[in-house]
């Protein structure tokens, strides 16, 4: 029905869309990895911030839209990315307007990257340079578990994912499965926590030997001030303490592979203090 | 000695002057009577004299501290506000408040001044009923019982016959002659000029914010003043039950 | 001590202890209070110390400030209605200190935040008091409320949109509705000077309610100083809220509630009502903190939901009560 769509309101059959416009982070840096020079457009706002987007500088060189349907509109464009959870209401007024609109569904472990990656490159007409980037991605994942044999075993450290809010990732999350790759064991999971809230004292009880926090954002937040309750300071003495780098975990891009590396890097550091 | 002792007190609200060269000594004994028609200044001049309102001249109540005045001077305001369900006996020690020291608890001397007060004023089976359940006789009595606890040598009381049956407003002035009688001092304002003529030693009669007429009563509700100040005429007849007062007609 | 300040002060002991043994975190309740009690280094002394401690503390102060602030501020106004949720007090002292955080100035200085909730608290209580009069009529009151908590509240959104800080924008919820989740002692020791010396200033007015139950001319005459009296309750109802809202958000209700439930036990005596309001306001909100914990054990269900769903219907029903009396 898509392609339909295509053939309907924009290029000849078979033809790579010309006019490219992400209104979604984690769109805009697979479609900046993988289009085209001059077939993306435009980007979003957000892929400029540096806390979330692994590719601000890159970013910087594309027009900003700040993901509304009426500015959207108005480039004109033959295909717009978005992620599955982009405003419901853009999306389908696009849609009304005659324009192609592909979504991105969230990405819950490394071999859904695998995916978009995949996705993104169809949806371009850029399949080559996916399923090179894709090769890429392969070989750089095999390389970063080189000294690991097989899913962290017993004695592996255990590490506690704690971000704002108190909020944790459980194995069958992209964050889990980056610990995972890491060699890292995932504290609250084993202890049944999913992804969702992770209470206080379960973390103070679970005792990890790594506690990996959010990195902060400017001003205060409630939700971050968790991160500094005297308990998670107290873990610390006991615990090392990483900071994710949050922009290489966010997306599943190939970058997610640098976040791989920093937990790795924590993960040697620890068992060399031991 | 006096209990209360204006000099050329003024009163200007909003820019008006209300009351103006109000002087007026109130001895030990006496039962005043303060009459005068509808906004004449009456409550105006009793808020003057307690300090409640800001007032030219001299009172010598006004001048006192809080704490000191509310110790010679007690004061029935026209509303007869209770505003929480509190019990009869709890509303009459409230009286008790200007004669307790910063946390401290009620004596035997203020129980004792409570106790007289409830009895004085036949509360005795009331006084343990919410004070916002009684009857607007009872709720007169009982604030007037709150009154009485204070143990002033001066009271002051607005209207207190206000929306009181015959048989309660006879009581309530019977009750102020017989502290007057003991010694005490009321100063009351009054509408009902039949009831002041029988009840009261003296009348302070405003007119127009200044003081009309000052003396016993005969001398003071004469057919002139009743003229200019009332604008009415009036029977008053001494018989054998004592002075009889009867607004006759409207003559403006 | 009376019979009910007796009955409220051993319930509240007994929640307090409740909240002490309430927790995700699987504890025995003989080791916890062990570990409470002997601290160490050990993970169930750090849950009990720095974790379920502050909590219960926090709940056991702030519900004994909102229930105090409430039985004065009705004593004053002589309303039943008014109570610091209710009429934007809570809400200003939300937008203080929220202004305080996302200005930064909380960050630069610890004493900022209670400082800043105190000021938008004062703003709030000496607005409403000024707008609803000397005599708070239920009218006047309930309207000049719902104008303070819809500025307070759109202005506190304002700051939290404009934020440059992601989360910042979902945290309306908690400062509409509080909550006492992952506190700490640090919590602690930033509201207790402020609420202290609001206790104590709102303590010193028992005598002055007393008298107002005769109306201010009454009691002006019996020696009560009534500037004197709304400048320390001004204050005093600032300092508290101020300094729970910093910590905990606004909690709405307790000071409704509490006084209301109470009045009958205490001979509806405005200055015993202090008192056993607090014990109440303590208890009321020990057992709100407690429910949800054991409702929704691993998410965050604000406080405010709770109390709302009890203290909206008692609202009501005052208002139908006021009504009949003609408002």
């Amino acid at each position: 029905m898509m392609a339909g769509a295509a053939v309907l309101f924009s290029a000849p059959l078979g033809a790579a869309p010309s006019r490219v416009v992400s209104i979604n982070l984690c769109t805009d840096q697979l479609a900046m990895l993988l289009a085209a020079p001059g077939q993306l457009m435009s980007v979003s706002r957000i892929a400029l911030d540096p806390r979330v987007s692994s590719m601000a500088d890159e970013a910087a060189h594309y027009p900003i839209n700040a993901g509304r349907a009426e500015e959207v509109h108005g480039m004109a464009p033959d295909l717009v990315v978005a992620g599955e959870y982009s405003s419901r209401d853009t999306v389908a007024l696009l849609r009304q307007l005659g324009i192609e609109v592909v979504q991105f569904d969230i990405v819950g472990s490394l071999e859904e990257v695998r995916d978009r990656i995949r996705q993104m490159g169809a949806a371009l007409g850029r399949e080559a340079a996916a399923a090179a980037m894709i090769a890429k991605f392969d070989a750089d994942l095999a390389q970063l578990r080189e000294d690991l044999d097989g899913p962290p075993g017993p004695d592996a450290p255990r590490a506690a994912l704690y971000s704002a809010n108190g909020y944790t990732s459980g194995d069958k999350t992209l964050s889990g499965e980056i610990l995972a790759a890491a060699g890292l064991r995932n504290a609250p999971a084993e202890a049944g926590y999913g992804w969702g809230k992770l209470p206080l004292e379960v973390l103070a009880m679970l005792q990890p030997d790594l506690v990996i926090t959010a990195r902060r954002y400017p001003r205060g937040s409630r939700a971050e001030e968790i991160m500094d309750h005297p308990v998670v300071e107290g873990l610390n003495g006991q615990a090392a303490r990483a900071v994710m780098s949050d922009q290489d975990w966010v997306c599943g891009t190939p970058y997610v592979l640098r976040a791989i590396g920093d937990m790795a890097a924590a993960r040697r550091k620890l068992e060399a203090g031991r | 000695m006096s209990l209360l002792s204006l000099s050329d007190l003024a009163v200007t609200l909003r820019g008006r002057p209300v009351i103006s060269g109000v002087t007026l000594d109130i001895a030990p004994g006496e039962f005043v009577g303060l009459i005068g028609p509808n906004g004449a200044g009456k409550t105006t001049l009793m808020r003057a004299a307690l300090g409640l309102i800001p007032a030219a001249g001299h009172s010598s109540l006004a001048a006192l501290p809080a704490v000191q005045r509310a110790k010679l001077a007690a004061w029935m305001p026209q509303s007869r506000e209770i505003a929480w369900p509190v019990s009869v006996e709890t509303l009459v020690m409230l009286g008790r408040v200007p004669h307790l020291g910063a946390g401290q608890r009620a004596t035997e001397a203020d129980r004792a001044a409570v106790e007289s007060a409830i009895a004085q004023m036949g509360l005795g089976p009331l006084r343990h009923r919410a004070a916002t359940r009684l009857s607007g006789g009872e709720t007169a009595r009982a604030l007037i019982a709150r009154a009485l606890a204070q143990e002033t040598p001066l009271l002051m009381a607005d209207e207190p016959n206000a929306g009181l049956d015959p048989a309660h407003q006879i009581s309530t002035m019977e009750t102020f002659a017989a502290l007057a009688a003991h010694g005490k001092s009321c100063l009351v304002s009054l509408h009902d000029l039949g009831l002041a003529v029988r009840h009261c030693t003296r009348l302070v009669l405003l007119g127009q914010g200044c003081v009309a007429a000052d003396g016993p009563p005969a001398a003071v509700l004469t057919p002139q003043r009743l003229q200019d100040v009332f604008g009415i005429t009036a029977a008053y007849l001494h018989t054998e039950d004592g002075p009889l007062f009867q607004p006759l007609k409207v003559t403006r | 001590m009376s019979r009910v300040m007796i009955a409220l002060a051993l319930l509240t002991a007994a929640l307090f202890t409740a909240s002490l043994l309430v927790g995700p975190a699987d504890l025995a309740p003989g080791d916890s209070l062990a570990a409470l009690w002997q601290g160490g280094d050990g993970p169930v002394a750090m849950v009990m110390r720095q974790i379920r401690l502050p909590r219960a503390l926090l709940a056991l102060m702030i519900g004994a400030s909102l229930g105090l602030a409430g039985a004065a501020m009705q004593g004053y106004l002589r309303n039943p209605l008014a109570e610091p949720g209710l009429i934007g007090v809570s809400g200003s002292a939300a937008l203080g200190a929220v202004l305080a955080i996302h200005t930064g100035a909380a960050a630069m200085w610890s004493l900022g935040l209670p400082l800043a909730a105190l000021g938008g608290a004062l703003v709030g209580v000496a607005l409403v008091m000024g707008l609803a009069g000397p005599r708070g009529g239920s009218l006047t009151l309930i309207l000049a409320g719902i104008a303070i908590s819809a500025l307070a509240g759109a202005l506190t959104s304002l700051v939290l949109n404009l934020s440059p800080n992601p989360f910042a924008a979902n945290e309306i919820v908690f400062w509409m509705m509080g909550s006492l989740a992952d506190r700490s002692m640090t919590h602690v020791w930033l509201a207790a000077p402020l609420m202290v010396i609001g206790w104590g200033l709102i303590g010193t007015l028992g005598r002055g309610l007393d008298a107002l139950t005769l109306g201010e001319d009454a009691a002006g005459a019996m020696g009560i100083s009534l500037p004197r009296m709304r400048l320390v309750l001004v204050l005093g109802t600032a300092c508290v809220v101020g300094a729970s809202t910093a910590v905990a958000g606004a909690i709405g209700f307790v000071g409704l509630v509490v006084p209301h439930i109470l009045r009958p036990f205490v001979g509806a005596r405005p200055s015993r009502l202090l008192w056993a309001s607090a014990l109440g306001g303590a208890v009321m909100l020990l057992i709100a903190d407690i429910a949800v914990r054991i409702i929704l054990p691993t998410q965050d269900l604000k406080l405010g939901v709770l109390t709302a769903l009890v203290g909206a219907p008692v609202f009501l029903h005052l208002i139908y009560k006021t009504r009949k009396d003609g408002i």
